[in-house]
């Protein structure tokens, strides 16, 4: 091969590489989520571990999940009033901010939240265990990290999160009420039996079905890239950005996914 | 003769253009404490752990108890061998006694108040009391992470047992009860254990046979008797630690 060659195959070359590299990334993180899947929904599961992670990423995150609830609910509730007003439909607030919060606002901004806190809590606990040689070890005391590690973290993040949204749901709304029962002159008791009469179970199960599925996501990718991590400190430091980028990602594109699928199904 | 309980031959491995094995036949029989001498960085923990199916060999064969071992049978493997890390690998999330009683607790299904006073019984024979039982492994000195990790892995009265580096960072008193130990375990336990040390008074002390790994190869292998008169210059340069000889640092 000439060197006039390479310089003409050298952009082909690198474009090759980075779509192999992409594509045997793709198949890893899905050998990987399928793996640890499957070893949530078969025994033996380590429920103690379960209750431990429950806390550690559902209890811990009610903080901040509320706070970012109660502001978006109240920040919502003021664009729709401006822009409500603008063709005289003000007194669709509530109607809208419930519609918002339940179905794409709450598991949207949750998600993006514990992608934050919990991914990459996640991805650098499980780096730090894996450079420190402490998988190995759990796999010479024959613990399968799957099981032991993978699990019921995954387990936790899936059901805790939808508990999470929940209520985020119902802080968002009072954040949207809050705003407009005290700022915009609106009926705190109009404001309630308009959100109350509008608000399907529709709505609300289809933000819990996103909850749970981000839920997962945000456990998986913290799980795969701590797994892989190596190199000492840099490397945890690496797993874990890399697992909360992942993470929104994924998080952003499941949600268009799910949504013009719950449109289809009439959810 | 009894048959070997772990046998390797031939093992290869590499990581990238970096060949640090490159066919290392050894073998341990039940009632045998092997011991494995060699300079830093030689591949004398890439050996255990190739052993255990913690890395996969790029070639070789491996058998346990007359089996060969791949990595779907590793976990019979592992849950007859106990290993102590060399650098302790404790679980930091969970406590002093969790930690050793760990195999007993996951893999065997002890209850919890039987498994800690088994976990205590252990760590009295590395001379720590049961003070240390409650506390995390990062409240304690590196000797002492050292002496749980070697709790950990004998626990269970595994059939095989890796050391690496076990009387690294003790003190010279505490360093000879983790020799009568690893002596105990071979000898009234009948357990195989392969031990790596640069402590040529522990060599000495345990050791049945010892191997000296050199360039990716065993490259003497006898008994501890014979370790003064092998007439092999590398065996004799480390035995003596003298910088000049045939053993050069890689540069
Ligand atoms: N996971 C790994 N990735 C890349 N290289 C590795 C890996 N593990 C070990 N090595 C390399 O293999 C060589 C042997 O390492 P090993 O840890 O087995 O040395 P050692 O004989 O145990 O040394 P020491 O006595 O210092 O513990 C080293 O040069 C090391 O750089
Ligand atoms: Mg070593």
């Amino acid at each position: 091969m000439t060197s006039e060659d390479s310089a003409v195959a050298r952009p082909f070359r690198l474009i090759g590489r980075s779509t192999l590299g992409a594509l045997a990334e793709i198949g890893r993180l899905t050998t990987f989520s399928g793996n640890v899947l499957g070893a949530c929904v078969t025994p033996t599961i380590y429920v103690s571990e379960v209750l431990r992670q429950c806390v550690r990423i559902g209890f811990y995150s009610l903080p901040v999940v509320g706070l970012t609830a109660v502001f978006i609910g109240a920040a919502l509730a003021l664009n729709i009033y401006t822009g409500g007003s603008r063709f005289n439909a003000e007194q669709f607030v509530p109607n809208i901010v419930v519609l918002g919060i339940t179905r794409e606002l709450g598991p949207v901004l949750a998600g993006l939240m514990l992608a934050g806190r919990v991914s990459a809590g996640i991805a650098a606990e499980i780096g730090a265990m894996r450079v420190t040689e402490q998988i190995d070890a759990l796999l010479t005391l024959s613990a399968r990290p799957k099981r032991y590690l993978y699990a019921p973290r995954v387990i936790a993040a899936t059901v805790t999160l939808p508990a999470l949204v929940l209520v985020a749901d119902i802080i968002g709304v009072m954040g949207g009420y809050l705003v407009a029962v005290g700022s915009l002159d609106f009926n705190w008791a109009a404001y309630l039996t308009n959100t109350w009469r509008f608000v399907t179970t529709g709505d609300i199960v289809s933000g819990l079905i996103k909850a749970a599925v981000f839920g997962a996501i945000i456990a998986l990718m913290g799980c795969y890239q701590g797994d892989r991590s190596k190199g000492g400190a840099g490397g945890v430091g690496r797993a874990a950005t890399l697992a909360v980028v992942g993470a929104a990602v994924l998080i952003l594109a499941s949600n268009y996914v799910l949504t013009s699928i719950f449109v289809r199904v009439g959810l | 003769m009894i048959a070997p309980l772990l046998k390797m031959t031939g093992v290869h491995k590499s990581f990238g253009t970096k060949s640090v094995l490159r066919g290392v036949d050894l073998s341990v029989a039940p009632g045998q404490s092997l011991v494995i001498i060699g300079g830093s960085g030689t591949g004398k923990s890439v050996t255990i752990k190739c052993a255990l199916g913690l890395l996969s060999p790029d070639a070789g064969d491996i058998h346990f108890d007359g089996e060969t071992v791949t990595p779907s049978n590793a976990d019979r493997i592992r849950e007859r061998t106990g290993m102590l890390f060399q650098g302790g690998a404790l679980f930091d999330s969970l406590t002093v006694w969790e930690n050793v009683a760990f195999a007993l607790l996951y893999r065997d299904g002890v209850k919890r108040s039987k498994a800690k006073d088994r976990a205590i019984e252990t760590l009295a024979k590395v001379r720590l009391g049961a003070a240390a039982a409650d506390l995390r492994p990062a409240e304690l000195s590196g000797g002492m992470q050292k002496r749980v990790g070697l709790a950990r892995a004998i626990i269970a009265t595994p059939d095989l047992i890796f050391f690496d580096e076990p009387t690294t960072g003790l003190d010279p008193i505490t360093a000879d009860a983790v020799n009568d130990l690893i002596l105990e375990q071979v000898k009234a336990l009948g357990a195989a254990a392969v031990t790596i040390t640069h402590d040529m008074a522990s060599v000495r002390k345990i050791a049945d046979e010892i191997a000296m790994l050199h360039e990716g190869r065993i490259i003497w292998r006898g008994p501890v008797s014979e370790l003064d008169r092998s007439g092999d210059p590398h065996v004799e340069q480390f035995v003596h630690g003298r910088a000049d000889g045939p053993i050069q640092p890689a540069l």
